[in-house]
């Protein structure tokens, strides 16, 4: 989309994230994703009389986090609320959420957008449980249309915490890299697993169009359903085109829920009485005011790790890598620390950049495993990147061991000897097998003695294949001259 | 002829001194105390379900305790009731409301966890009125219960089975919840004690909720040193109850004997007003004279925000209560509607099937007091009295130890003659609802009958987990007055 036009497009987004506790929010049931319908219910999540919620101190915990890492203010007293509706899915018909008093109000998220920092601002982060999962059998999933329709209860009670950005994204494009931000500073916080896909990050935006400038907002609309990044993306490109056109064309636009069709590639609008809801929120009587010991929280805040946009600038400056390099290796925790393990064994920087973020990123992508899911180590890479550094093995030869490791979890060294990957560098012995090529080419020499200096390339590569891929390269093409032009 | 008592007539603390002595077991005991409700209840209609089965083995195992020389709780082998409202698991548990027939909690309230650990024999649970509104008990989806001292009248409510069950000999003692004068209020009229304790020191974990900033699990016993005793043994902190207090589980019969002599006790003058029946007023003035011969120091006192109480009650609690209840939708547990076209349809019909009128009354009043652009006239509103009537507490114990009030306007009600005039029912709960509202402990009793022989209660109130006050002073009364009168229903049976 055309930024110089006379309109600009006004993003707020609001991500649910499902925090990985041990247990429930409320209640003592092990929060995991996964299990067989309704194994992980009690009278609690499934809001049988007289049960009461207790709030989990390590989600209060978690959210503090998220919401130290964002740089906002943790409330010295926030309130639990009652939010109010019917629905099969939530146990009590009523959600237990925070409201005008959350835990976390006032911070920021710094994105990067075409090597320009952009500050989105977050206006709060806060707690509240998740919902149980309706399932309706052999329909189209709309409930009028469904003979029946399962529960399971498994995610009632889950911890969430919802973020809310302020209206400061401008495009998809910020969207997108807000939202890749916020998942790598989640998971380097270690308080999700932010899995979209399993819905352990959930996000609806609030779109509007207005001219350039104006200090009023256009029509919001609300887009809900879309199951990842890419989505978002999506759906925000769309739905920015079509207000555009809208605004170009005249037609008024409605404040509305739109429902992203991820196979249409279009927003569609919601039955607006679906969402007419008077939520009758008032304060939970069940919880207490949390009131979190200031003590705890710098507690909480001396232990937070290091984020990925410090990590960015660290890695910058320490190992002089270009950004592209620097974004995947500090992106996520997992390949920063196993980067920097590498380095600490000795690797090469450089080298060692290059070694993960193509060949290694390559075979993880190709059999679709995380690098935590992998057999290789960082001293497989230390260990790579020393013996190629050195001459023992040919880059085609670490290409080699780094796959033989990846499958089988073999040290470098080990494989190099049982797979015979040492280069051969011993003249003698490489002197014997270029004499044995010359021997049997002697027409290509003789090409190469009057001036076809191109042939040189055949040449070195019959020692290689004669060699079993072990000879030195650089050194078999030495011998090779020095034998064809001594005239020897 | 000796005593007509039978031993589910005595108060606890003397069946806990028999069977620590060896004279009788807690097998006769719970056998007392079947063989009573097999009697009376009939007439009285005290309960919902009886658990006879499971009573007659738990009194074996304390009896198989006791023969084994282990020192027995307290509660050991006391037949206890337990109001319908209080989850007990593999017990069926319905609030008196449709909605829960046949409903069977999968766990238990740790009020009857605690006394069960401890040795306590349940014989059954207590009719109520429908999710505990309701001062009369015939709110009740089942049927209404009869006062014991007249079978015509009302046994008070909401917990007005237990009153009943523990006026009548068929349990021993009750536990009741109290949200604006549940357990005092039924407690006065069939003359027993009723104590309900600061907001937070007993879990509400399994109390089902009526309306849960109000609610409070509370005692019917005969005397109160019972009352000492139940509360003692199911009071104290809950990891399961986020409202609960900490601490450990108070001593309140250690300063029972220590008298009135010095205690500034203030009389509400509220308590003397319009609406309160002569019967109540001369029994109130004449329960002020003893504790003034007793020593205490009376004086004048008020609460001024009282005449607001009534409104931001009737606010709060349906307010709380329309969520509460939102639950009762048919989707996983009780009364589901048949061949519902859609899921809206089955939560309308099984919501509208399942409550009675007086439960979608307060539903209805509570689900407008918190809408949009309502709620800040209502709600709002009804949380400032709220704050005033804590303040207005707060005030008052600056020169008082207790503040004394009768429990209830009247004495025992006609069956039937409020059942059609919500607000004159709502007034029986006058002087037990600011209680309520500042979570403050109160105790009701007995201080004698009226012209007609219906018992009257003495309201003491305390400040906050000052029950050891309350109850010190309710004791010195009740041993001062030496009221022994029993219902008529007992006597006839007797003689
Ligand atoms: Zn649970």
């Amino acid at each position: 989309m055309a930024s110089n036009d006379a309109h600009e497009t006004v993003i707020g987004l609001e991500c649910h994230v499902e925090l990985s506790t041990a247990t429930k929010m409320f209640c003592g049931c092990p929060n995991e994703f996964g299990a067989p319908p309704n194994t992980h219910v009690c009278e609690v999540c499934l809001g049988h009389p007289g049960s009461l919620p207790v709030p989990n101190r390590k989600a209060v915990e978690y959210a503090i986090r998220i919401g130290l890492a964002l740089g906002c203010e943790i409330a010295p007293r926030s309130l639990f609320h009652r939010k109010n509706y019917f629905y099969p899915d939530m146990p009590k018909n009523y959600q237990i959420s925070q409201y005008d008093l959350p835990l976390c109000v006032g911070g920021h998220l710094d994105v990067e957008v075409d090597g320009r920092t952009r500050r989105i601002g977050i206006t709060r982060v806060h707690l509240e449980e998740d919902t149980g999962k309706t399932v309706h059998p052999g329909t189209t999933g709309r409930i009028a249309e469904a003979e029946y329709a399962l529960e399971d209860y498994n995610r009632a009670g889950v911890p969430l915490v919802e973020i809310v950005s302020e209206p400061d994204v401008r495009s998809a494009e910020e969207a997108r890299a807000y939202l890749t931000e916020l998942r790598a500073t989640l998971l380097a916080l270690g308080v999700s697993d932010v899995r979209m896909e399993e819905g352990s990050l959930r996000c609806d935006a609030n779109v509007s169009v207005r001219s350039r400038g104006a200090a009023e907002l256009g029509t919001k609309v609300e887009i809900k359903n879309m199951n990842s990044i890419r989505s978002v993306e999506r759906a925000l490109l769309f739905e920015e085109e079509r207000q555009r056109r809208a605004l170009a064309e005249g037609t008024p636009l409605v404040q509305e829920t739109r429902h992203w069709d991820e196979d249409a590639g279009r927003t569609l609008p919601l039955r607006s009485k679906e969402y007419a809801f008077d939520y009758r929120y008032f304060p939970e009587p069940d919880i207490p005011p949390l009131e979190p010991d200031p003590a705890w929280i710098e507690e909480i805040r001396a232990s937070l790790p290091e984020l990925p946009a410090e990590r960015r600038a660290r890695f910058a400056e320490a190992f002089d890598l270009p950004p592209a390099q620097v974004r995947v290796l500090a992106g996520s925790t997992e390949w920063a620390d196993f980067f920097e393990e590498a380095v600490r064994l000795g690797a090469d920087p450089r080298a060692a950049a290059n070694w993960m973020t193509q060949d290694l990123a390559g075979l993880l992508n190709q059999h679709r495993v995380e690098l935590s899911g992998s057999k290789v180590t960082p001293a497989h890479l230390a260990d790579l990147v020393r013996l190629v550094g050195e001459g023992t093995i040919s880059s085609a030869g670490g290409k080699a061991a780094l796959e033989e490791a990846f499958a089988k979890g073999a040290s470098v060294e080990q494989i190099v000897e049982e797979r015979g990957l040492r280069q051969v560098s011993d003249v003698a012995a490489l002197g014997a097998i270029v004499d044995e090529v010359l021997a049997e080419n002697p027409g290509p020499a003789e090409q190469f003695r009057s001036g076809k200096e191109g042939v040189i390339g055949f040449l070195v590569g019959q020692v290689m294949r004669r060699s079993g891929g072990a000879a030195n390269p650089k050194l078999a093409q030495d011998l090779l001259r020095e034998r064809l032009l001594t005239g020897g | 002829m000796g005593d007509p008592r039978e031993p589910c007539d005595l108060p606890a603390h003397e069946i806990a001194a028999r069977l620590a002595s060896g004279e009788g077991s807690a097998g006769q005991v719970v056998e007392s105390s079947l063989a009573r409700i097999e009697a009376v209840d009939g007439r009285v209609r005290s309960f919902l379900a009886v658990t006879a089965e499971q009573a007659r083995q738990r009194a074996a195992e304390v009896d198989r305790r006791r023969v084994a020389g282990e020192t027995l709780s307290a509660v050991a082998g006391i037949p206890l009731a337990l109001k319908d409202v209080l989850a007990t698991r593999g017990i069926p548990t319905t609030c008196g409301s449709q909605i829960l027939r046949g409903y069977v909690p999968p766990y238990d309230c740790t009020a009857w966890a605690r006394l069960q650990a401890a040795g306590s024999v349940l014989v059954g649970k207590t009719n109520c009125d429908e999710f505990a509104m309701g001062s009369s008990t015939e709110n009740s989806s089942f049927h209404p219960t009869h006062n014991p001292w007249d079978l015509d009248a009302v046994p008070g409510g909401s917990s007005g089975g237990s009153a009943a069950a523990v006026a009548s000999g068929q349990a021993v003692w009750a536990l009741g919840t109290d949200t604006g004068g549940s357990v005092r209020q039924p407690a006065a009229l069939c003359g027993v004690v009723g104590m309900k304790p600061t907001y937070g020191l007993v879990s509400r974990y399994g109390l089902i909720a009526f309306a849960s900033s109000l609610d409070h699990v509370g005692t019917f016993t005969r005397t109160v040193r019972d009352a000492a005793t139940l509360l003692s043994a199911i009071g104290g902190h809950d990891p399961r109850d986020a409202t609960s207090l900490p601490g450990p589980p108070p001593d309140l019969a250690a300063t029972l004997e220590e008298g009135v002599r010095g205690l500034r006790i203030g009389v509400l003058e509220e308590g003397f007003g319009e609406g309160v029946e002569p019967g109540v007023r001369d029994r109130i003035g004449e329960a002020v004279d003893r504790l003034a011969a007793l020593g205490a120091e009376i004086g004048e006192a008020t609460l001024p925000h009282a005449g607001y109480t009534l409104s931001a009650y009737y606010l709060i609690a349906p307010a709380e209560a329309s969520s509460n209840l939102a639950r009762y939708d048919g989707v996983r547990y009780g009364h589901r509607a048949d061949d519902p076209r859609d899921v809206v349809d089955m939560m309308t019909r099984t919501r509208g099937e399942g409550f009675g009128d007086e439960v979608k009354r307060r539903i209805m009043i509570g689900t407008y007091a918190l809408s949009a652009g309502y709620y800040d006239a209502y709600y709002g509103q009804a949380q400032k009295v709220r704050t005033l009537i804590i303040r207005d507490y707060e005030e008052a114990f600056g020169s008082f130890d207790l503040l004394l009030s009768p429990t209830s306007p009247t004495t025992a009600f006609r069956l039937g003659e409020r059942t059609d005039d919500p607000m004159a029912m709502y007034l029986s709960d006058v002087f037990t609802i600011p209680a309520n509202l500042a979570g403050v402990p109160a105790i009701s009793v007995p201080c004698g009958v009226d012209e007609r022989g219906l018992p009257v209660g003495l309201q003491l109130t305390g400040k906050v987990l000052d029950e050891a006050t309350v109850l010190r002073a309710a004791h010195a009364f009740e041993q001062d007055l030496g009221w022994t009168t029993r219902p008529p229903l007992l006597e006839a049976a007797a003689g």
